[in-house]
């Protein structure tokens, strides 16, 4: 018990000196636009983590409530000069309530229900987004959004930005950890186990599987909100099918059920396609590879993987 | 008044069941099921069953396989709607109640096939167990108030007092999958008693036990009977049910064929042609 507690603080200390070396060593701003953009997606995998590692229910249209964060705040701060800080409770209320609307029917049902929901969700979200063009921009896009200031702080600098991206991403850990050790992620661990007999000693599976979607849409538009104002142009593109399916594979590369995949899935396609610079048209297929390879040789994850081969090598040296 | 619900007529080899010296009309009875019937399609798994449980009571369910034992304790405890006919526990109908909040009212179940939550370690496991009697949500975990921690903590207490009580102390941080399967029925049972409840169903609790873990089983039932909890039932090992059990039900394809004290079962003419075959 206590082991745990420790280990958990250690962790995170490692994860925040890194992110403080990282943030500090790092000079070139393309490296450091790259690292936001790890972080902003290391927050939609760890929503999603929690929803299809734990829940055991994939959500094909996640990227629409990263959409609706991005336009929410795009629209309230770009449009209506509203202070972006509210623009971001106002994004997070409103996906966090289109999860409940969009969950309540589905996840009573049992299968892949909400996995064929949340896709048509997606695509109609991302219509809006195209076609309401005096709100939304349209197909061209949305200029104007306005960058993020706190007080005396400006987050124009790539560094600053850098460090809040990953604050929020620390604490989203902290916050995802912290509700799997209580008696919510306890409930959470044994629907992934075996729903019937979670079913049986007195969990409630529908409303928790319902709170569980509505965090990981909210964490999806905060992670919306980050890239607005990092970018301060948002398209409809970057909130397709497809970035829901590059969501999934994050989560399932990754690891699914493992707070840490999150991070490392996210940091593997994010660095991916730059890596891959010269194969840009092939990236899909590239995508479509690697998934296939991890799942045929390390079916639970490239975290869990790397740590077989690993404990494996030890014992081997042993 | 739950009183008013008369017993329905005994079918002609039923032992009434003021026979048994547990059904007198004055004691408020914890469960009754009354014309129970349930179909599969064509097969009707259930058959205008009927009787009342009294509190405090251990009462063993029996019968060939396939007699409905199981397709009972899923109507009882509410993940089967019965298709007519009606369950009463604690002199409420819980036709309209979730699996949960039968939980919560005091229900709790094990399971024929061991069912832990196997990545888990036991103690979590009997946590699981205790949420219907915890409180602490989202909010609660996100913020780690003082009253969650406290919760928290009291809980563990708890969950580590019972598997004292269950003996499974020593496998309190193992993973519930590792565990031996005598040890998983004992698990089982102390996850189910985790709930407080007040009728607790056991489903073949003694299948895959040696004879010497069946032994510790009946002891393990016997206390948990000194807590005054009722209990129901489901098994093959006829020593230990007719040993531990204060009445007998005896079912046959979906029927009731009998009930009574395991001495009355034992000299049923109708019971033993269902055992042996028509003499």
């Amino acid at each position: 018990m206590d082991d745990n507690k420790k280990k958990t603080l250690v962790e995170n200390t490692l994860f925040l000196v890194m992110i403080l070396c990282c943030g500090i060593w790092i000079k070139n701003t393309y490296y450091l636009q790259i690292m936001t953009f790890i972080g902003i997606n290391t927050l939609l995998a760890l929503g999603l983590n929690m929803l299809m590692g734990y829940a055991g229910q994939v959500s094909l249209g996640h990227a629409a409530f990263y959409g609706i964060g991005a336009y929410t705040t795009a629209i309230l701060s770009g449009t209506y000069g509203m202070s972006p800080w509210i623009a971001l409770v106002c994004a997070v209320a409103c996906a966090v309530f289109i999860a409940l609307v969009v969950g309540l029917p589905t996840l009573k049902l049992s299968g892949y229900y909400l996995g064929m929901g949340t896709l048509g969700f997606g695509m109609i979200v991302n219509i809006l987004f195209r076609e309401w063009s005096t709100v939304t921009g349209g197909s061209s896009g949305f200029v104007g959004i306005p960058m993020l200031t706190a007080g005396s702080i400006s987050f124009m600098s790539g560094r600053n930005y850098f460090f809040l991206v990953w604050m929020v991403v620390l604490v989203a850990i902290i916050f995802c950890r912290r509700i799997l050790s209580s008696r919510m992620g306890r409930a959470l661990r044994s629907i992934h186990d075996g729903e019937n007999a979670s079913l049986a000693v007195g969990v409630n599976t529908h409303f928790l599987k319902l709170q569980i979607f509505m965090f990981s849409a909210a964490l999806g538009a905060i992670a919306g909100f980050l890239y607005a104002h990092f970018v301060m142009f948002i398209s409809p593109e970057s909130f397709g099918f497809m970035v829901s399916v590059k969501m999934v594979t994050m989560v399932v590369i990754g690891g699914m059920a493992s707070v840490w995949g999150a991070l490392l899935g996210a940091s593997v396609l994010t660095l991916l396609p730059e890596v891959l610079h010269g194969f840009a048209e092939y990236e899909m297929i590239i995508f479509g590879m690697i998934l296939m390879l991890v799942m045929i040789f390390m079916p639970q994850g490239l975290t869990r993987g790397l740590l077989d081969i690993y404990l494996h090598s030890r014992k081997k040296r042993g | 008044m739950m009183t008013d619900f008369a017993i329905p007529p005994a079918r002609k080899n039923d032992e009434p069941a003021h026979a048994s010296s547990f059904g007198n009309d004055n004691s408020r009875a914890m469960l009754e099921v009354c014309s129970l019937t349930k179909r599969f399609g064509g097969v009707t798994a259930q058959d205008n069953i009927s009787f009342a449980i009294e509190p405090g009571i251990v009462c063993g369910l029996i019968g060939p396989n396939g007699a409905g034992k199981t397709t009972l304790f899923n109507m009882i405890t509410g993940i089967y709607k019965p298709d007519s006919g009606q369950v009463i526990f604690n002199g409420r109908p819980t036709r309209k109640m979730a699996v949960y909040q039968l939980v919560k009212a005091g229900i709790a179940r094990t399971f024929q096939h061991v069912e832990l939550f196997g990545s888990m370690t036991l103690l979590e496991n009997v946590l699981v167990g205790m949420h219907v009697r915890t409180r602490s949500g989202f909010w609660g975990a996100v913020t780690r108030m003082p009253w969650v921690m406290k919760e928290e903590r009291q809980a563990r207490e708890k969950a580590l007092a019972l598997l004292d009580f269950t003996g499974l102390s020593d496998y309190a941080h193992r993973p519930a999958g590792d565990l031996p399967v005598g040890r998983q029925k004992m698990a089982e049972i102390a996850r189910a008693l985790a709930s407080d409840p007040r009728l607790l169903l056991l489903d073949e609790p003694a299948a895959g036990l040696n004879a010497v873990e069946t032994d510790a089983l009946g002891r393990l039932i016997q206390k948990v009977k000194k807590k005054g909890i009722t209990m129901m039932l489901v098994e093959h090992d006829m020593s230990l049910a007719m040993g531990i059990s204060d009445k007998l039900i005896v079912l046959d394809r979906g029927r009731k064929l009998a009930e009574g004290t395991p001495r009355e079962i034992q000299n049923n003419q109708a019971v033993m042609e269902a055992y042996l075959g028509q003499g």
